[in-house]
């Protein structure tokens, strides 16, 4: 147990380095195939632009290789002991935080990744969209129990 | 040509490769860290450092929200990348009105928060693991988005 936690603050500036970059290139994409933009996001949900379909089909056949292969090519991530896994479970609330989720996405056009990086190429007026979604998850947290 | 033209009115070339690596981003998160690499937890995650309610100062919350903001200032640094690099420098900006964004994104925050994960959580990441439950919230979020963006067209237009 001491060497692992040993282990893992001598390889948190590299866990840190690898998230950072990770994320930029995960915003750089949402960026290119401009996700950033709402109206584009918007086009697609009003059946003009069927852009969205190739975005995440794309992005999910290299999650969906990357998920499977890892795990039997490496005995572990690189900087960690273990694959992470998450889980994800059909409820009531799963069901009814879902469809809020597309009522709120058609209406603005924008979801939680984009309104983060759209911060970087500029896109002010999305921070009124990050500060709804700030507080939409926090009158979540504060309405549970 | 014409239903590639029809489907895609501005090109298709662009969003099948950003696709690529938006999924690139999350796949590298997964073999370096081992991270499921999910958006919308984050918002959830920060209120930590100022909420002490018990909700926010859960373990999955207060454990994950170092890394979950680093990996969130590399999605600004990446866009800003590509502002620099391949947008000649001017700068994005949207017509969607404001009380649209703070209304809608209410919502999405409130929802996504709610159902455990957004478009990139259940959709590229459940879906990338292949999880029924997932592909559900996917197929939920996108009706009812489809009829509010209609909704919204035909109303507030």
């Amino acid at each position: 147990m001491k060497a692992l936690t040993q282990n893992s603050t001598h390889l948190a500036l590299p866990r840190a380095l690898a998230t950072l970059a990770a994320g930029a290139l995960f915003g750089f994409g949402l960026s290119f195939s401009t996700m950033i933009r709402p109206e584009v996001v918007l086009s697609f949900l009003r059946f003009n632009d069927f852009g969205l379909m190739l975005v995440m089909g794309g992005a999910v056949l290299v999650v969906l290789l990357t998920y499977k292969l890892a795990p039997r090519l490496l005995a572990k991530p690189l900087w960690d002991d273990h694959f992470h896994t998450h889980p994800s479970v059909w409820n009531r609330d799963t069901a009814i935080g879902a469809a809020l989720f597309g009522v709120g996405w058609g209406l603005c056009g924008v979801c939680p990744g984009p309104a983060i990086a759209g911060l970087g190429a500029g896109n002010w007026e999305l921070l009124w969209a990050l500060a709804g979604i700030a507080l939409g998850a926090l009158v979540q947290g504060l309405s549970k129990k | 040509m014409d239903i590639s033209n029809s489907l895609f009115p501005f090109g298709w070339q662009h969003y099948l490769l950003g696709g690529l690596l938006i999924g690139s981003g999350a796949a590298l998160l997964f073999v370096l860290t081992g991270r499921i690499g999910g958006m919308s937890t984050v918002f959830s995650s920060t209120w930590s450092y100022v909420v002490q309610r018990p909700f926010f100062q859960q373990a999955r919350f207060v454990d994950s929200r170092g890394w979950r903001l680093v990996y969130a200032a590399g999605l600004v640094l990446g866009a800003l990348v590509w502002w620099m690099g391949f947008a000649g420098g001017v700068r994005e900006a949207t017509a969607v009105p404001v009380w649209q964004l703070l209304v809608g994104g209410f919502f999405v925050g409130y929802g996504a928060r709610l159902g455990n994960g957004c478009t990139s959580g259940h959709g590229i990441c459940g879906l990338g693991s292949l999880q029924l439950p997932s592909l559900m919230a996917v197929l939920t979020f996108m009706a009812t988005a489809f009829l509010s963006a209609n909704v919204a067209a035909r109303w507030l237009a």
